[in-house]
């Protein structure tokens, strides 16, 4: 399946695909400053830059084949989409337990603590087609969607 | 039957998964003596709380036995099995014969021996049935002694003190929670508990449970206190469910006895989940494992070898993410050594309830405790499973944002570019 992958070398630590990526998911997609000024809790990036300066990159949910997230969630809220490959949290179902924190190897999943306590992360902006939204927004190009096969080429 | 499987919680789900993956036609049936659609054990507390509804129970959607061509039987009790001839005898009479059996049985509550177990308003806490028992009656428990200050019993006692009941948890060893956190994180716990009301009896137990007419009107502990209370949740262990094999004579030893194929001394019975015994990577031994990752990821593997696939289970180890009153905490693997082998590295904020404490061996990540501050454990968790060497970034494992970045580059790149099984 496509992937996003960073390419640390060019990111600038500009932290802008959080900036997208906690608008898109906010209840004002398409206007940043209504997400952060109208919403009442602040919207959360499922995505995070990591920063040891001068390296930086971003990361986010890597939609295993053999998801940990998935096979230890305690209440099956965590699925993989047999079709496309995305990893989506019910958020209906979740209880806020954490067990994908504790398993997630990439610590890609976040805590929503907002509302109703749920694990938030990446869903791909919810398709396998498109370039997700912090792919479209890096202003150089230190994000690719693409299809790499294990290891990398 | 091609597949029988014995067990509608997490292990045998993971072993029907399994087995589809695989196989998509050959026959399964399931067979559970709960009478429930596979619901998620975990969540009873939640259920008895009011916090999750009944058809927020569910494990697997609705329409899962019928997606994945399950002959479902519930409610109905395997009663023996008979490995030569690759039968099992229902509760209902009938033979059922298999080509390949996984035994997904579970655990059982650990009852002490003890004066008064026949009252009513003793409970256990480990199925839906038993929080339905609580419930039934819940307006008339105004004081509850719970025995146990382990993951059930801590839970249970959050669940009734949101249900306005007092509640005084007695537990035998010197801390809440001793099998994942140590003295200074426990204490921070039971601090929480007490400041919303729970009271702890440590180093004590129940001796008696006393009853006037029928009911339970009080305990009395190892150290001669009389407690009054009108109902009492035993949650002292949960016990491996294992009757069935040791009967049909399979090697059994705390646990059902697996390989790493999570094959039995029988070539074609499986076990997997909280009734088995499979390996931990940590303590370098058999060991049962009654947490709910296990026991889906022993079960998805089982059933690819039932289909036949020989893929290893490479072992696992104990590791729990969970909260009290909001208190979140993840912790994995040896949390308190007890020989000069192991160092320790810790960090904490007591103003704010932080505790940090990472276990080394060998320059191996072995185990740690995060309370708390719980954000990107799985990193820990993940450099354990992977056994990775971390000399080289030992000093920055207890950074707050310590992640990737903090880690070799051919390591991060390798994690990040590909997506390996872990
Ligand atoms: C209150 C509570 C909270 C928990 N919280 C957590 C948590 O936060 N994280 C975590 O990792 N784990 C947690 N656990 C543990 C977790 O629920 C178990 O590890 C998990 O359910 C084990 O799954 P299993 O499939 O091996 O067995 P079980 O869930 O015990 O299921 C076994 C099933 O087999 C059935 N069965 C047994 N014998 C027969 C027979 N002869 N015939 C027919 N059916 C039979 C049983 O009735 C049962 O339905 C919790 C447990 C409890 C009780």
């Amino acid at each position: 399946m496509k992937r996003v992958y960073a390419r640390e070398e060019v990111c600038a630590g500009c932290k802008l695909c959080e900036v997208y990526c906690a608008t898109a998911h906010s209840e004002y997609p398409n206007s940043i400053l209504k997400a952060f000024l109208k919403q009442e809790t602040r919207p959360i990036a499922r995505i995070l830059v990591e920063v040891d300066q001068p390296l930086s990159f971003a990361l986010q949910c890597r939609h295993c084949e053999e998801a940990n997230c998935t096979q230890a969630c305690i209440t099956g809220a965590m699925t993989k989409n047999p079709e496309t490959g995305i990893v989506t949290n019910d958020e209906s179902r979740c209880v806020g337990c954490w067990t994908c924190v504790l398993v997630c190897p990439y610590g890609a999943i976040k805590r929503d603590e907002t509302g109703h306590k749920v694990a938030s992360k990446c869903d791909l902006c919810s398709n396998n087609d498109t370039n997700p939204i912090c792919v479209e927004k890096c202003p150089n190009n230190a994000l690719i969607f693409a299809e790499i096969s294990r290891g990398g080429e | 039957m091609k597949y029988l499987v014995i067990g509608n919680s997490a292990a045998g789900i993971g072993t029907i998964e399994g087995i589809r993956q695989v196989d998509p036609e050959g026959s399964i049936m399931l067979i559970s003596d709960e009478p429930y659609h596979t619901y998620s054990r975990p969540l009873i507390s939640y259920y008895l709380a009011g916090k999750v509804k009944p058809e927020k129970m569910y494990y697997r959607e609705p329409d899962f036995y019928e997606k994945l061509n399950v002959n479902l039987r519930l409610g109905v009790k395997v009663e023996e099995i008979h490995p030569d001839e690759k039968t099992v005898s229902l509760s209902t009479g009938e033979i059922v014969k298999y080509e390949t059996l996984m035994l997904a049985t579970g655990g059982k509550p650990i009852i002490p021996e003890m004066p008064g177990l026949q009252f009513k308003g003793v409970f256990s806490f480990l199925k839906w049935d038993d929080v339905k028992d609580i419930e039934a009656n819940i307006n008339k428990y105004n004081k509850i002694v719970i025995i146990g200050a382990g993951l059930i019993g801590l839970k249970a006692a959050e669940a009734m003190v949101g249900l306005e009941v007092k509640v005084t948890v007695v537990e035998l060893a010197n801390r809440v929670l001793s099998a994942i956190l140590d003295e200074e994180a426990a204490e921070i716990v039971q601090r929480t508990l007490e400041d919303k009301g729970v009271e702890f009896s440590l180093n004590n137990t129940v001796k008696e449970i006393q009853g006037s007419g029928d009911k339970v009107s009080g305990v009395l502990l190892q150290d001669n206190t009389e407690l009054e209370c009108d109902a009492v949740i035993i949650a002292i262990g949960v016990s491996p469910n294992k009757d069935l094999a040791t009967e049909a004579g399979l090697a059994v030893n705390r646990g059902i006895v697996v390989d790493d194929y999570l094959r039995t001394n029988y070539p074609d019975i499986y076990a997997a989940g909280d009734v088995s015994e499979g390996y931990d990577i940590l303590y370098k031994q058999r060991r049962v494992l009654p947490i709910l990752p296990n026991a889906y990821r022993q079960g998805y593997t089982a059933g690819h070898n039932m289909a036949g696939q020989e893929e290893r289970y490479h072992g696992g180890f104990g590791m729990n993410a969970i909260s009290f009153f909001g208190l979140p905490m993840i912790t994995a693997g040896i949390i308190k050594p007890d020989s000069s082998e192991f160092t320790e590295m810790i960090e904490r904020d007591s103003t704010k309830r932080n505790y940090r404490k990472i276990v080394l061996r060998d320059n191996k990540l072995v185990g740690f405790i995060a309370l708390n501050e719980v954000d990107r454990a799985g990193i820990l968790t993940g450099l354990m499973e992977k056994e990775i060497d971390i000399n080289t970034f030992k000093d920055k494992l207890l950074y707050k944002d310590f992640g990737y970045a903090h880690l070799p580059k051919e390591y991060r790149q390798e994690q990040l570019l590909g997506v390996i099984k872990l």
